[in-house]
């Protein structure tokens, strides 16, 4: 229990203390999860529209396959993006390895399927009487898209912070290919993992009570958002 | 395949954002292990060599054998590890130059303070070994391919026993911290190296002690060398060899040797020659 208690006391410090080195890792992190969310909600919104209104082959392939996807062990893809970008890999000449675009890349790999299924699941769910009354009031392809987009945007929300718990969370994936450099590729979550091994289990437990309130923080916002487009639309 | 296309885009988009941030400074690419690491020793020395040099070095800290790998597969300009039997194997193989001694410390055989297995008074860890696989207490071992794990199955070899597959031996498969807290949970022994023990014994309250110590065997080589730039073009040998050259200087050596651990204990001696 003494570790427990001392690891809220030390973390209600640093975040008084505002030590720079933290911030630093900090701002790295919403950088980088930052990044990956809006890549994976790039790619994966336009995945669940193109699988939603268009028929394309092999489309319940496809969506089995994002689904198993949602559950891709980090690790695993850690890996995979370390073999592609490693010096002796296909894209090694780009020197990208243990940067924070390598570790945007495995997080994008890990959450755009997230975002894809999610969002799926929601366009698909719309009430078709919208569809059809839209179609009669003439409604262009375009206007009738938007308009059931519009109608899903709830789950879509959903699955956007979905993804973003999965990234802020992500430690396997990112100590591979980042690997944890410090000041350059240290991350929150990579910091906890080292400061437990150094055995400051405090101070790993303070880290890990900061990252669980950015992430609070961050998702009372997009709560907000969420609700204020219930509301008015 | 518009996926596919999309995300080779992407990587293009980040490797030109990273290219212009990359090539302002000076910087090379370390691969070591966890116990320079996580002892704070790089912590020490490197904004030294920084300072006097220019020259960032960014840390990478795996398990040996993972670090040689890295190297081996260019993804870093040097190598600082402990297993100088397989560091002199890839050197010979040409995948590495320039390999230079730099510091020691040593292992030491750690259990419980009550020491079941009756261990505390043996001279060599040889006989150690024996005894806790006839006692039948647990031994927990890294096995991860470190450099640590590496010198444990030289011993176990030695004692003319093959360890793997039995019942209590646990082959954790983790670093030299966790694989202590293991033990520690299991009251079981380990064979660890001083400078983790000594820097997390009291933070972990590990109810553990020393067993074993001071046989020549547990002798802990840690050794520099640099990625052949015959076999990786693009590594940064001329500052890689400016790190290897300053860490076996005069200098580089009284800076390992003035490193000291909270509790001011010295963790590795200088032996460059």
């Amino acid at each position: 229990m003494g570790s427990i208690i001392e690891g809220f006391r030390k973390a209600f410090f640093l975040i008084l203390n505002l030590d720079p080195e933290l911030l630093k890792i900090i701002f790295l992190s919403l950088k980088v999860s930052g990044f990956a969310l809006v890549i994976s909600t790039v790619i994966g919104l336009s995945l669940s529209t193109l699988l939603s209104f268009k028929k394309i082959p092999l489309q319940g392939i496809i969506i089995s396959l994002m689904n198993t996807f949602m559950g891709l062990p980090p690790v695993v893809v850690g890996l995979f993006v370390y073999l592609i970008l490693s010096r002796s890999g296909p894209l090694g000449f780009m020197g990208l390895l243990y940067t924070p675009s390598a570790m945007v890349t495995a997080q994008t790999i890990l959450a755009f399927p997230i975002v894809a299924s999610l969002c799926h699941s929601a366009i698909i769910s719309v009430d078709p009487i919208i569809k059809q009354s839209s179609m009669t009031l003439g409604a262009t392809p375009v206007q009738m898209t938007v308009t059931i987009m519009r109608e899903a945007r709830y789950g879509i929300m959903s699955g956007i912070i979905a993804a973003l718990g999965r990234v802020m969370a992500e430690v396997g994936a990112i100590l591979i290919v980042g690997g944890n450099i410090a000041g350059y590729t240290r991350v929150m979550t990579t910091t906890i993992a080292l400061e437990t091994d150094k055995g400051n289990f405090e101070l790993a437990l303070a880290l890990g009570i900061i990252l669980l309130t950015l992430s609070l923080i961050i998702n009372i916002i997009l709560y907000r958002i969420q609700r204020r487009g219930s509301v008015n639309g | 395949m518009r996926f596919l296309k999309l995300f080779f885009v992407l990587i293009l988009v980040l490797a030109v954002v990273n290219g212009v941030a990359l090539s302002a400074e000076k910087e090379i690419l370390c691969a070591s292990t966890t116990s320079t690491e996580n002892s704070g020793l790089f912590g020490y020395i490197l904004p030294m060599f920084e300072k006097n040099t220019g020259i960032k070095v960014k840390v990478v800290a795996r398990g040996t054998g993972a670090a040689i790998e890295m190297g081996k597969r260019g993804d870093a300009d040097v190598v600082f590890v402990h297993a100088k039997e397989q560091e002199l194997k890839a050197v010979e193989e040409g995948l590495f130059v320039n390999r230079h001694d730099v510091m020691y410390n040593d292992f030491v055989i750690i259990g419980p303070p009550n020491d079941p297995a009756r261990i505390k008074g043996i001279k060599t860890a040889i006989e150690a070994f024996r005894k806790i696989r006839k006692s039948g207490e647990q031994f927990v071992s890294r096995g991860d391919n470190s450099g640590t794990h590496t010198k444990e199955l030289a011993i176990w070899k030695k004692a003319g026993i093959d360890p793997k597959g039995q019942k209590r031996y646990l082959e954790v498969g983790q670093g030299m911290e966790k694989t202590q807290r293991i033990a520690n949970e299991k009251r079981a022994y380990t064979l660890t190296d001083r400078g983790t023990w000594l820097a997390t014994k009291d933070n972990d309250k590990l109810e553990m002690a020393i067993v074993l110590e001071g046989d020549p065997v547990l002798f802990n080589q840690y050794g520099v060398m640099a990625v052949n730039p015959g076999k990786h073009k693009h590594v940064k040998y001329k500052e890689a060899m400016e790190f290897i050259n300053w860490l076996i200087s005069k200098e580089g050596q009284q800076a390992i040797a003035s490193f000291k651990d909270k509790q001011g204990n010295r963790l590795f001696i200088p032996n460059a020659k």
